[in-house]
């Protein structure tokens, strides 16, 4: 096979494509934003370093180790391409645009493309969220993870789901004990779903494991919670929140981590021109592939979180699965019973996470009902108030009510404020957020030297 | 504020920011080696609302832009600091 292959990221499921792809002999050119691949919940520290797998990834630790073994005996089997950006895709002629080590520019033909772009965290925009000491929880956790420090000394985590216990606990263990867990889901939500959670007993134990370590650590949390206002002059001071039964409380705090599950960074495939559609479980805009990874668009495939949310497990089987379906279009021999197990363990896992999301569920009523002050954009520090004008003044959806606002529109291209902004739009409008679409991708996918645009 | 806490037996190097000459360690990101050194922002908001000191840590957000000499914008949370780099913040 002389087709040129490409596989964007470097995270779980590139490593897994890439793996299929060399072991059938052929030599993928891989592309990774960073300066090296691992992704984010198996991160890398930089050299220099020196905890170990055990003490960065816990019960992730054997799972971090053998990606991080074939990622680095891949390298030189293929074309290996760190600190890259593709900022843009001409899906007709088939080009990549690269941006290499934040300088030169260069343009790269494809035959056929994996898309491993992964995900980030999903916020809910609330007043105080832009000062300095808020961030993500994959961002905290990244913190402490890759560098060793802690957001805060005495940080808040709020959000749902797996990563804030898990987040909680690493910072915990490291000394810096959470002045309050947040947890804006309450108790039967979680219990209800409890049935569908048993089709991954491990995973599911993990996370009770995880909830008990914070309660036996004395960390305090509550659940069926809803934030306020991150309060502080220019660093945070507390948090404002109420409890289930409506009573208010501030807890003093010198950080906030913030997450609501996670979103795909699908950015690529739209400029690939892959179709999107609304999935009610994961209460978001998610790709348009096959059980295999194919995109509906000739070449593409699409694995990982970028691919749809399904965590670390789902996304080296599908970054697998993917590289066969590729070689497999292109008449390479695959092994049918790798093939048939794979799909049976998608699949399987596709019901563990849909009661997952409806374990631990968006709080879009948060989004929707967000005071009209608070910066819902911010990048552009458009507030949600200016975006309820926007609807006023006739925005029927998201890309309309973006021009009218500026809200999406800047550095981060409404990655961050694309999902609560359409809650808050779709609310004004009266409809349901699907009704409002989703913001439409533009290169550059991320900021680049305006030098290096091309006349 | 930022807390050092793990894995911080690392060479101290020191780097410029405005002008002024601030502690790190070897293997700081930009990001880290700025909010540890109690400087607690990394760019001001062009609109007025305050400083930033980013949020996603993992260069999605775009939030932590910086200036560094010769090399021109980068992202603080994915730049890794170096000895005697000059970086100004916006």
């Amino acid at each position: 096979m002389s087709a040129s292959v490409v596989v964007v990221g470097g995270g779980p499921s590139g490593i897994r494509a890439v793996e299929q792809l060399v072991s059938a002999g052929l030599r993928p050119v891989w592309i990774e934003e960073s300066a090296d691949g691992g992704g984010r919940i198996t991160q890398r520290p930089p050299a220099g370093f020196k905890r170990d797998a055990r003490a960065l990834y816990g019960a992730d630790a054997g799972r971090a180790r053998r990606l991080h073994g074939t990622l680095d005996a891949l390298k030189s089997r293929c074309d290996w391409r760190p600190d890259t950006l593709v900022w843009n895709i001409r899906p007709r002629e088939r080009v990549l645009h690269l941006l290499q080590g934040g300088g030169q520019q260069s343009e790269l033909r494809y035959d056929a493309l994996i898309l491993c772009t992964g995900a980030m965290d999903r916020v809910v925009p609330m007043p105080g969220w832009t000062l300095p000491g808020v961030t993500t929880l994959g961002g905290a956790q990244v913190a402490l993870k890759s560098q060793g420090v802690a957001i805060g000394a005495k940080p808040v985590l709020m959000g749902t789901g797996p990563l804030l216990w898990l987040t909680a606990l690493q910072y915990a263990k490291a000394g810096a004990m959470p002045a309050l867990v947040l947890d804006t889901t309450d108790t039967l939500t979680k219990l209800r779903h409890l049935g569908g959670l048993l089709g991954n007993l491990p995973t599911m134990l993990r996370g009770i494991g995880l909830n008990l370590g914070l309660r036996l650590r004395g960390v305090p949390m509550v659940e069926d919670a809803t934030p306020i206002a991150i309060e502080g002059d220019g660093a945070v001071r507390s948090l404002r929140w109420r409890d289930g039964a409506w009573r208010e409380h501030v807890t003093p705090c010198d950080a906030v981590a913030m997450g609501w599950g996670l979103k795909p960074e699908a950015q690529l495939a739209d400029l690939a021109g892959v179709p999107f559609d609304f999935d009610a479980t994961q209460h978001n805009w998610i790709v348009r592939r096959d059980a295999a990874g194919r995109a509906p668009v000739a070449g593409v495939y699409l694995a990982g979180d970028g691919a749809g949310i399904g965590g670390v497990e789902v996304a080296e089987l599908s970054g697998t699965r993917a590289a066969l379906a590729l070689l497999a279009d292109h008449a390479l021999p695959v092994d049918a019973v790798m093939v048939r197990a794979l799909d049976m363990k998608l699949a399987a896992e596709a019901q563990f996470r849909q009661a997952l999301e409806q374990s631990f569920p968006y709080p879009a009523k948060l989004a929707r009902r967000m005071p009209d002050a608070t910066l819902l954009c911010r990048c552009e520090a458009i507030t949600a108030g200016e975006l309820r004008a926007a609807a006023a003044a006739e925005a029927p959806e998201i890309n309309r009510a973006k021009a009218f606002s500026r809200v999406g529109m800047g550095r981060c291209q409404g990655r961050v404020c694309g999902p609560p902004a359409a809650e808050v739009l779709a609310a004004a409008l009266g409809v349901e957020v699907q009704a409002v679409g989703r913001l439409r991708g533009q290169p550059p996918v991320k900021p680049i030297p305006v030098q290096q645009v091309p006349a | 504020m930022l807390t050092r806490l793990l894995d911080q037996d690392r060479v101290a190097i020191v780097l410029q920011v405005d002008g002024v000459g601030i502690e790190a360690k070897q293997g700081d990101t930009l990001l880290t080696a700025m909010l540890a050194a109690g400087l607690g922002y990394v760019r001001t908001s062009e609109f007025g609302d305050g400083g930033r000191a980013g949020f996603c840590w993992m260069g999605a957000c775009q939030e932590c832009w910086v200036v560094v000499t010769e090399q021109g914008l980068r992202r603080a949370c994915s730049t890794l600091a170096e000895a005697g780099m000059e970086v100004v913040r916006r």
